[in-house]
């Protein structure tokens, strides 16, 4: 019988109780506040709506809370319990082995009818279907009981003088409150997993071993110097970097200072285009034709100079997927990133100084080169902040185009890994956290949050002051 | 300011000081000209290269056969049976070797043939059998997809070949078994041409190409070539087809070694095109099936629909919530310093790497809350957390548009601040709010990284149908078939970035047209 009720279908239920208990709150609060409007001497201080929405929010708020609990801890409580339970015999199990089985019961428990004949592991799978369906039922009684105290209490506290707007008001300020608090929750939600994860790391790897060693083998669990990592991420990001800042930053002087409004309204979209095409598709590109090109460019390189006898062999490594590849086509990425950002500053330097520079005689670049640059600087090298933090966190064009091979080599057409490019292989198909190759991944987050974060941060500041100087 | 006009005291020296200056300055106008080239010319690359990709997959070739669906075999087929692949594809092989019997004694020939259909291609057929009873006991008229390399063969995208007619033949004689030898007066001269000119090396001669003489069904392969004569072992057809139908010779570039497919299976190519049996059709399977192991068989359906319900719970969670603290913040929040917290705190979240918020997903969603690997629900909740700082932030700057005169307005006539806001501003900000919403979206649509750390790059079958059921996305597909080994992936992978940014371009139509309707007013 219990676990029947385990394949309650929750989320409609709860939505359904929602709904109904809120209707009912409303109805009830609002036929309250008619009373007081036919039969009252005294003029009512809120509208009959405002009271049945009061009572509607202090019927709905309980359902939501016991609903959101139910969504995120249901499921890890029941399997709490359940893994407390199990038999003494069940210890031989690891505690990865252990979280793997009852993941499995789990699934078979979700599954209606069904049996795989295995005495123990239907039987530990009818008691977690149990255990589901007493937490299924004892949630909708609480859910239902909480929901309707909270209507009556609600109900009771109407009276014609009571400022029931001004409540529902304060209400819903709180509910935007806490939406805006949402993003507050992100974050910390981000730096605690990182953190709290990075620290089961450190306790089986020492911190200056991975931020200092040079070998990094992971996948088997081995060597954990991530340096080859950093390097090969500072690597595609300096070379995005040489493509992008010089591009960006004369497209940006070009656009602000030279291009007319209509050449201007054609080609800043045409700009942006290359910001909003998904970096999948930068890496589709990068595979397929950027990545040949470099290696048969690297080729004919490494040709011409054994032909002049400049070389013995080989100089170029001219793998198939390479530094430069990645580096190339993450440069195209981020060159509007650069160019959008600048051209904002520059467009925001005050007219008057560049009218200065022309009485003095400059010509238009001296003028741009010698005032405007320097003045819209600090903006400039926001711009470019953001954009290095774009290329140390951007995952799928290195993924798809730079390798697996953590190595130090300034050889741009070697093949080098990163940081993301690791956090992606170490992490896709796995879902335990308890082994220091899945638990590294967290180690490797935790830094590329930390780099972007002091980028961000600085690129942030110096726009706002930069802002606040001209505006 | 000509140089004549100039006025006496402009020394020579000064003079060419300033000619020096303005060519650097129109060198710098040049610079600004040449960052944009190339920023555009880099886009144009990016796209006329998934373009061509694209076009390549737009269409295929499928093989028509008359499967005889007779009551023996498939008469106790019942509705809720598994389809009868194997039987379906058992009359497909018979069919062939009915019609190429030289591979009747020859397993490795029988291989090579089995290659053309792959078994999997006739599961819709095997379905459509289960599905329609009246299909049992009638002939079926059906058209199967081609092998993957062997479609790309056709189009022309591997082992380059071309066509040279040769014409008529004076004699045909039977060499020895299996050896035919042509000879004509000059007829092969404009084949030896072609052949020096494309450098293929003189048939038979070890690690060349191959030079595939057909005449009607029949197709030989030569083994030695001169301007009055060619001979070589016939590989499909009867002699009779060379003394009454016009040569044509195929020139094959690649060694066979070096290429997927062998000159045996393309002269069964040139039998099937010749009978007509081959056609170019469109690629519609793209957009009806599911993923596949097979490239011709594969399709994104599964993909766009797990991208969907992934939008749909993003859109859900974010837009409320991201316009909700949008209002928050501008209307309400008092400026003190967890406002100022709040603020920084949205702006460095906006910069936060992708895949830090798949490890958010990772640990939190399925590590704590255990909720399913694999679904859309997760996904869409930490794309929801990854765009909601994209949407605040636009749906703010909509706020900030409305003229402080709107509110004062209300106000005055005693509107509480609550009302103000929703029964006031928020209309007027609406536009702008829903155009950050859809470009939130857009980027929502585009993430692979935390996709992949939630797990989302499963090899899904079957189409989902609730937030909860094991699915992928679009970038994801075009992730995991851009990175496969066989070069029929690569068309494919072209075409489902078409359809992706199709669903992009359309997005942002949306925006442009918004924009414009809120610049009027």
């Amino acid at each position: 019988m219990l676990s029947e009720l385990g394949h309650l279908p929750m989320d409609f239920l709860l939505l359904a109780a929602a709904v109904t208990l809120a209707s009912l709150g409303f109805i009830a609060g609002r036929l309250r506040a008619e009373q007081f409007s036919f039969n009252g001497d005294e003029h009512p201080n809120s509208r009959p709506n405002a009271h049945g929405y009061f009572v509607l929010m202090w019927s709905l708020v309980p359902v939501v809370l016991v609903g959101l609990g139910y969504t995120f801890f249901g499921e890890g409580t029941s399997r709490a319990i359940l893994r407390s339970e199990l038999p003494a015999g069940f210890s031989i199990l690891s505690p990865g082995e252990l979280t793997t089985y009852i993941e499995t019961v789990a699934r078979a428990a979700r599954m209606p009818d069904f049996l795989s004949g295995e005495r123990v592991f239907d039987t530990v799978t009818d008691r977690y279907g149990e255990i589901r369906g007493t937490l299924n039922l004892l949630t909708l009684l609480l859910a239902c009981v909480l929901s309707f105290g909270g209507m009556v209490l609600a109900r009771r506290s109407l009276s014609p003088a009571f400022r029931a707007r001004q409540h529902v008001e304060s209400g819903i300020e709180w509910f935007l409150f806490l939406c805006a608090a949402l993003a507050i929750a992100t974050t910390v939600g981000i730096v605690a997993s990182l953190v709290f994860e990075s620290m089961r790391f450190f306790a089986e790897v020492p911190v200056w071993d991975f931020l200092f060693g040079t070998r990094w083998n992971a996948q088997t669990s081995a060597e954990f110097g991530a340096l080859p990592l950093f390097f090969g991420t500072f690597m595609i990001s300096f070379l995005a970097m040489v493509v992008a800042a010089p591009v960006g930053l004369f497209a940006a002087i070009y656009l602000s200072e030279y291009a007319s409004g209509r050449v201007r309204a054609i080609i800043k979209p045409l700009l942006e285009i290359l910001a909003g095409i998904p970096t999948v598709v930068y890496g589709f590109f990068a595979l397929l034709v950027i990545a040949p090109t470099v290696r048969t460019v690297a080729l004919w390189i490494n040709a011409q100079l054994i032909a002049w006898g400049l070389a013995d062999g080989a100089l170029l490594a001219a793998q198939p997927t390479s530094a430069l590849a990645a580096g190339i086509v993450m440069g195209i990425m981020v060159i509007p990133f650069v160019s959008s950002l600048s051209d904002d500053v520059i467009r925001a330097v005050p007219q008057s100084l560049r009218d200065g520079a022309f009485a003095m005689g400059a010509t238009k670049s001296e003028a741009i080169r010698q005032v405007v640059v320097p003045a819209a600087l600090p903006g400039i090298i926001a711009a470019l902040l953001l954009a290095v933090s774009r290329a140390i966190g951007e995952t799928m064009i290195v993924v798809m185009a730079a390798g697996q091979r953590a190595r130090i080599s300034p050889d741009p057409t070697s093949d080098l890994t990163t940081i993301t490019v690791q956090i992606v292989s170490l992490l896709t198909g796995e879902s335990e956290f308890d082994s220091p190759k899945t638990l590294s991944a967290f180690a490797l987050g935790l830094v590329l949050f930390l780099v972007t974060l002091v980028f961000n941060l600085v690129a942030i500041t110096v726009v706002k002051r930069f802002r606040e100087k001209y505006e | 300011m000509s140089e004549s006009s100039s006025p006496p005291f402009a020394s020579e020296k000064a003079l060419k000081r300033l000619r020096r200056r303005r060519a650097a300055d129109r060198r710098f106008k040049w610079y600004g000209r040449l960052a944009i080239g190339f920023a555009l010319s880099a886009l144009a690359l990016l796209l006329a290269s998934i373009a061509t990709q694209a076009v390549s997959a737009a269409s295929y070739h499928v093989v028509a056969f008359d499967l005889d669906v007779d009551r023996e075999t498939f008469g106790n087929v019942t509705p809720d049976a598994l389809p009868p692949v194997d039987e379906v594809y058992r009359r497909v092989h018979e069919d062939l070797l009915a019609r190429f019997p030289e591979a009747i004694d020859d397993p490795a020939k029988r291989h090579a043939l089995n290659g053309l259909i792959t078994r999997l291609a006739v599961l819709p057929e095997a379905r459509a059998i289960v599905r329609d009873r009246r299909a049992v006991g009638a002939v079926r008229h059906v058209r199967l997809p081609l092998s993957d390399d062997l479609d790309l063969y056709l189009k022309g995208a591997i082992a380059r070949h071309l066509t040279v007619p040769v014409g008529r033949v004076d004699a045909v004689q039977d060499v020895e078994t299996g050896t035919i030898s042509l000879t004509g007066e000059g007829a092969f001269t404009r084949l030896l041409t072609a052949t020096s000119l494309e450098g293929v090396p003189s048939p038979g001669m070890l690690g060349g190409g191959s030079v595939l003489l057909s005449a009607g069904l029949s197709t030989l392969k030569a083994s030695s070539l001169d301007s009055s004569g060619a001979s070589g072992t016939l590989l499909t057809g009867t002699l009779q087809d060379f003394r009454t139908h016009p040569v044509r010779a195929q020139l094959i570039l690649a060694p066979e070694s070096e290429r997927p497919v062998t000159d045996q299976q393309i002269a069964w190519l040139l039998a099937l095109k010749a009978d007509g049996r081959i056609a170019r059709v469109p690629h519609w399977s793209l957009l009806t099936h599911t993923d596949s192991t097979q490239p011709e068989l594969a399709g994104a359906l599964a993909a766009i629909v797990g991208s969907l319900l992934t939008l749909l719970v993003t859109a859900a969670l974010a837009i409320p919530v991201g316009i909700l603290a949008s209002i928050y913040l501008e209307e309400f929040a008092p400026r003190n310093r967890v406002t100022g917290l709040i603020e920084v705190n949205i702006n460095n979240l906006a910069a936060v790497p992708s895949i830090v918020f798949g490890l958010l997903g990772a640990a939190v969603f399925l590590g704590a809350f255990g909720l399913p690997r694999s679904a859309p629900v997760v996904g869409g909740l930490v794309l929801a957390l990854l765009i909601l700082p994209v949407v605040i932030i636009a749906s703010r700057s909509a706020l900030k548009s409305v003229p402080q005169s709107v509110r004062d307005a209300a106000l005055a006539i005693g509107a509480s601040r609550m009302q103000t806001v929703f029964h006031h501003v928020l209309p007027l900000a609406a536009p702008g709010m829903l155009t950050g919403a859809i470009l939130g979206m857009a980027r929502a649509l585009g993430e692979t990284a935390p996709l992949l750390l939630i797990g989302m790059v499963a090899f899904v079958a079957e189409v989902p149908r609730s937030p909860t059921d094991e699915a992928t996305a679009l970038p994801v597909l075009i992730y995991s078939w851009a990175t496969q080994a066989e070069r029929a992936w690569e068309p494919m992978t072209g075409a489902v970035i078409l359809i992706l940014l199709t669903f992009l371009i359309a997005m942002n139509i949306v925006v442009v047209f918004l924009r414009r309707q809120f610049e009027r007013r």
